[in-house]
């Protein structure tokens, strides 16, 4: 997607200055009153949603009141750290470097990654790229399953299906960058009694695009209402470099450059947007395929997948489970 | 089918057999989800020794206890004739 060319639809379109101003308004709300926390510690990716909430987070507390932290591993693109110091720089707010690679070394996530790459690829050697992609569900019905796309050091692609044992292992692996990431936020945010923010837009934190107790992990989430097309007009209005805004989203987790389309959600996300916001709002598959771009098939297809992906996000978004329910003021 | 109707009800019902029809849609009651679907086809592929090629990995062919009964049944059909083709050959070379 070019998201900066990106057309947005006359039905997510929104006032960015007053949305701004009321959200604002609420996350002085949340973390002053709420949360009686001093300021706010966002990660920030160099993506446009860890952005748009540094920014948010810098006009409703005061620069003096956010710290940025940019997490690095060994897997990160170096684009996310330079586009990180920007946000930081513009902001004129305080920003630390934290490189997790030793921390994710520690535990192994690398080294069991690899391992469970190499159950459906054997020759997978650690200096080769992977990444775990998911096939075009729009064409056909057919079920969201992953494939595993490797490259050897000399440039040959190679994809395979993942079988269970494989995937589970890759996930369980990789999830550990998102919560070494969060670990650290947590410990910023004790030191400094902050509270953290959480960035996810309303398509990741519906869907469930987000690892429990990693990026899930937040004291408030202060642009989960909004569609991903609604968090771009935040940013053009907020002013956040046009080099973020321009930039396609990428999950930054794998070795191989992962798009979020072929990550999760299969389709360009200003399609997604459009069809999740048919879905909430009960509006027919009929009426949302035209501003979509797509056919009736295709959106009652998403329309399907959307409901599979709430099913799987419910555990997710659940928090602990109590036998018995403890009264509380 | 029997068999299954138990891997579906040990790994996904635990144990509650009876709340699934044959006919039941998986997608629909929510039973499966994208890493359950991997787990079926590694239990069709290692318990019945068949190959589930990509394109076949699809709710027409798995959506279902008898859908998966059907899709087996074609598949080991495909399976022995193209093994009789395979002898006849040899034969008729012989």
């Amino acid at each position: 997607m070019s998201a900066g060319a990106q057309v947005i639809p006359d039905i997510l379109r929104l006032d960015a200055a007053r949305e701004t101003e009321r959200i604002e308004a609420e996350m002085r709300d949340i973390v002053f009153h709420r949360l009686r926390r001093k300021g706010a510690v966002v990660g920030v990716s160099g993506g446009i949603d860890s952005s748009v909430v540094a920014f948010l987070c810098a006009r409703a507390f005061g620069p003096e009141r956010v710290l940025l932290l940019f997490m690095p591993e060994a897997d990160s693109s170096p684009e996310s750290l330079r586009l990180g110091k920007l946000v930081a720089s513009c902001l004129k707010v305080r920003s630390v470097v934290e490189d997790v690679g030793p921390l994710l070394e520690a535990a192994r996530c690398y080294e069991r990654r690899d391992q469970a790459v190499r159950m459906v690829i054997p020759e997978y050697g650690g200096s080769d790229k992977c990444k775990i992609v998911l096939p075009n569900l729009l064409e056909h019905e057919r079920y969201a399953i992953f494939s595993v796309v490797a490259q050897s050091a000399d440039g040959r692609i190679r994809r395979e299906r993942l079988s269970a044992p494989a995937y589970l292992g890759v996930v369980a692996a990789t999830n550990f960058k998102q919560r070494a990431r969060k670990m650290m936020e947590y410990y910023y945010a004790d030191l400094l009694q902050y509270a953290v923010a959480g960035t996810p837009n309303r398509l990741e934190y519906d869907q469930g695009f987000f690892v429990k107790n990693g990026d899930g992990a937040a004291d408030f989430k202060p642009i989960a209402h909004l569609y991903k097309s609604q968090v771009y007009q935040l940013a053009e209005y907020l002013g956040v470099p046009e080099e973020i805004r321009m930039r396609p989203p990428t999950t930054d987790t794998y070795s191989l450059e992962q798009s979020q389309e072929e990550f999760y959600f299969t389709l360009p996300l200003e399609k997604m947007d459009l069809c999740l916001y048919g879905k909430t709002n009960g509006i027919q598959a009929e009426e949302i395929a035209p501003l979509a771009g797509m056919t009736e098939a295709e959106v009652e297809r998403v329309y399907n997948m959307i409901d599979a992906k709430r099913r799987m996000a419910r555990y997710l978004h659940s928090e602990p489970l109590l036998v018995e329910p403890l009264e509380q003021e | 089918m029997t068999h299954i109707r138990n891997f579906i009800s040990e790994n996904y019902l635990f144990g509650q057999a009876d709340e699934i029809q044959d006919d039941d849609s998986f997608l629909e009651t929510g039973i499966l989800d994208s890493t359950g679907v991997l787990q079926l086809v590694d239990f069709l592929e290692q318990t019945y020794g068949i190959t589930v090629e990509n394109d076949e990995v699809t709710p027409e062919n798995l959506d279902s206890i008898a859908k998966i009964a059907a899709y087996l049944q074609r598949k080991m059909d495909r399976q022995r004739n193209s093994r009789l083709g395979a002898l006849e050959a040899t034969g008729s070379r012989a």
